[in-house]
């Protein structure tokens, strides 16, 4: 097993112990890279260099007696649309193919604090739009667990980069289930945080109203240590809350008696393979086992939830990337005067989908369209966060599958935006209502992994990982891809 | 309600994009598919029903009437495709 496919726990007492240095563990990450990633293809960008020189740095530090935090040299990756300073920020996108951030994203900062080792960026769907990464205007990333399938999207990369044993653990960002979704199709954990609880500064806008960052990892119990050190309010971000940092690991206890589970009949119906009904089941039933009361819910408008995304997330993103404009950074295409710059700048640079989306925002927020659109499909988020309320007043988790499906093949969606779009029919609805949910692996079905989605109230995280965590220690393990003949 | 072609190349306008005849062509069609799945909204019932914007209570946060220092002017420009005299350069914004 690759030493990254350790939790993060093992690892630190590894390296306190003296198993292994600093430098050991860096390069253990740097050769899985060298070793697999020509496959997976997970990473954009590689720090080699920076990454062994923090690490000779924590060594010195280790051997001073310098008390080492949980995350002291832990080897991370992070999602190519967060800032992190003198270093490729491309967004999966040609229009940034030489953009360096001049700062550090408000999570880099945090988890440079604490010590955590940045490997390199992973790769994504172009500025996070995408269910597949293959919308990524480099190369595609390729699913640990069979080559030839997709990682699922937007961080795509992240999740590869994780499943394979690259890194320890990745960041990622969630608009419409970019974080959970691949955490599903890779076998990994994935955590969305409650909208405002980890700051969105450095992160580049997609939607903003929906965007949080999150973490890909090997454990639950390593998705509390990644939130413990990137949480917390942020006055350079005017819509990170203002609530208290929480401790999370102290609520891992593995007790769920009396836990009320509410399983949305939506979520379940026929839009879901049986395959992956079968294991979601299977999970439901090890629950209440464990303790658990489980009840059928409605989310009765939840069958909106996807065109009202589509026409939410399109909008805000059209504004947001009009910012791309090839004045103060990026690519820049020539034209005879500046409109014309725009144009080739922004024609050229923008990826398929990108271009589909913004043109989709554009129409919906134009005067004549922006009541039956963008107004309609407001009042349809407050209807479907309405319906999550109405559920917690008598539930303390809603469960369901992550995915409706598990990983397919490359290629095999590209071409049908609206099929690809509805790979978040189970993820969107969370983002809408600003609700924190995990992901993480429940079984196999046909070979590829199963994602169990756990959905909490606003600002509960600890209730979703105290139940992610019960599950995962009472369940079968479903083990480490093997590629080139080698488990990750 | 659905999308013609010069609808999309006004709209590809709006959003500063110039498209190609067979972009025009399939952005269109693909448009079209996009917004008759959305047309399921207009069966909802929203009457008196809040638009949201925002997951959290929108508020805004003022902070004290202060100088604080922010990006140095070189930082800034350290990605600029051309740059003159401390500014970002582009080309003529008005004909001569």
């Amino acid at each position: 097993m690759s030493l990254l496919s350790k939790s993060v726990h093992e690892i630190h007492n590894g390296l306190k112990k003296g198993e292994f240095s600093a430098r050991e563990l860096t390069q253990a990450s740097i050769d899985r890279i060298q070793a697999v990633d020509q496959e997976v293809q997970a990473f954009l960008h590689l720090d080699e260099e920076g990454a062994v020189q923090r690490a000779e740095e924590i060594d010195k530090q280790i051997a001073a007696g310098k008390q080492l935090s949980m995350l002291t040299a832990i080897p991370m990756g992070i999602k190519d649309n967060i800032c992190t300073k003198d270093l490729f920020t491309t967004c999966g996108s040609q229009i940034l193919a030489n953009y360096k951030a001049i700062y550090n994203a408000t999570v880099i900062e945090k988890l440079d604090k604490v010590g955590a080792n940045l490997i390199g960026k992973t790769n994504m769907d172009e500025f996070a739009m995408g269910s597949s990464t293959e919308n990524s205007s480099f190369f595609p990333t390729k699913n640990p667990w069979d080559l030839k399938r997709v990682p699922g999207g937007s961080s795509g990369g992240s999740a590869a980069a994780v499943a394979a044993g690259e890194v320890c653990f990745a960041l990622g960002s969630d608009t419409g289930g970019s974080i959970r979704q691949p955490a599903s199709f890779c076998g990994v954990v994935g955590l969305k945080p409650t909208y405002g609880r980890v700051s969105r500064f450095g992160l580049v806008a997609f939607a903003s109203s929906l965007d949080q960052i999150g973490p890909l990892t090997n454990t639950v119990d390593d998705a509390a240590v990644i939130l413990e050190a990137i949480q917390g309010y942020d006055d350079r971000d005017n819509t990170s809350a203002t609530i208290a940092p929480t401790s999370y690991r102290d609520s891992l206890t593995g007790d769920i008696k009396g836990l009320r589970v509410g399983v949305p009949k939506e979520m379940m119906g026929s839009g879901i393979d049986e395959t992956v009904r079968e294991q979601i089941k299977g999970a439901l039933t090890q629950l209440e086992k464990m303790g658990a009361v489980i009840d059928e819910v409605s989310l009765p408008h939840s069958q909106y939830a996807v065109a009202t995304y589509y026409l939410i997330a399109p909008a805000e993103a059209s504004s947001n990337l009009a910012r791309f404009d090839g004045v103060r950074y990026g690519v820049r295409r020539e034209g005879i005067d500046l409109i014309d710059l725009y144009h080739e700048t922004r024609s050229q640079g923008f990826g398929d989908e990108v271009k589909r989306r913004v043109m989709l925002g554009t129409y919906a927020l134009s005067s004549g369209y922006y009541d039956a659109y963008y107004r309609k499909a407001q009042q349809a988020r407050t209807l479907i966060s309405q319906d999550f309320e109405a559920i917690f007043a008598d539930y303390d988790v809603v469960i369901g599958p992550t995915a409706p499906t598990t990983a397919f093949a490359l290629g095999e969606q590209i071409d049908d935006p609206l099929t690809m779009y509805i790979n978040d029919v189970c993820t969107i609805p969370v983002n809408l209502a600003g609700l924190p949910a995990i992901s993480l692996p429940c079984g196999m079905a046909n070979g590829l992994p199963v994602g169990l989605q756990i959905i909490g109230k606003a600002f509960d995280e600890a209730t979703i990982l105290r139940v992610a965590h019960a599950y995962e220690q009472e369940s079968a393990s479903i083990g480490k891809p093997v590629i080139g003949g080698v488990s990750a | 309600m659905s999308i013609s072609k010069e609808e999309v190349q006004h709209v590809a306008k709006l959003a500063r994009l110039t498209l190609t005849p067979e972009e025009t062509t399939s952005f269109t069609q693909q448009l079209n598919q996009i917004l008759d799945y959305a047309e399921a909204l207009k069966e909802l019932d929203t009457d008196g029903v809040k638009p949201m914007s925002h997951p959290m209570p929108e508020h805004n946060r003022m902070r004290e009437d202060q100088v604080i220092p922010s990006i140095e002017r070189e930082l800034a420009l350290a990605n600029a495709p051309e740059q003159e005299e401390g500014m970002f350069k582009v080309p003529p914004v008005f004909k001569g």
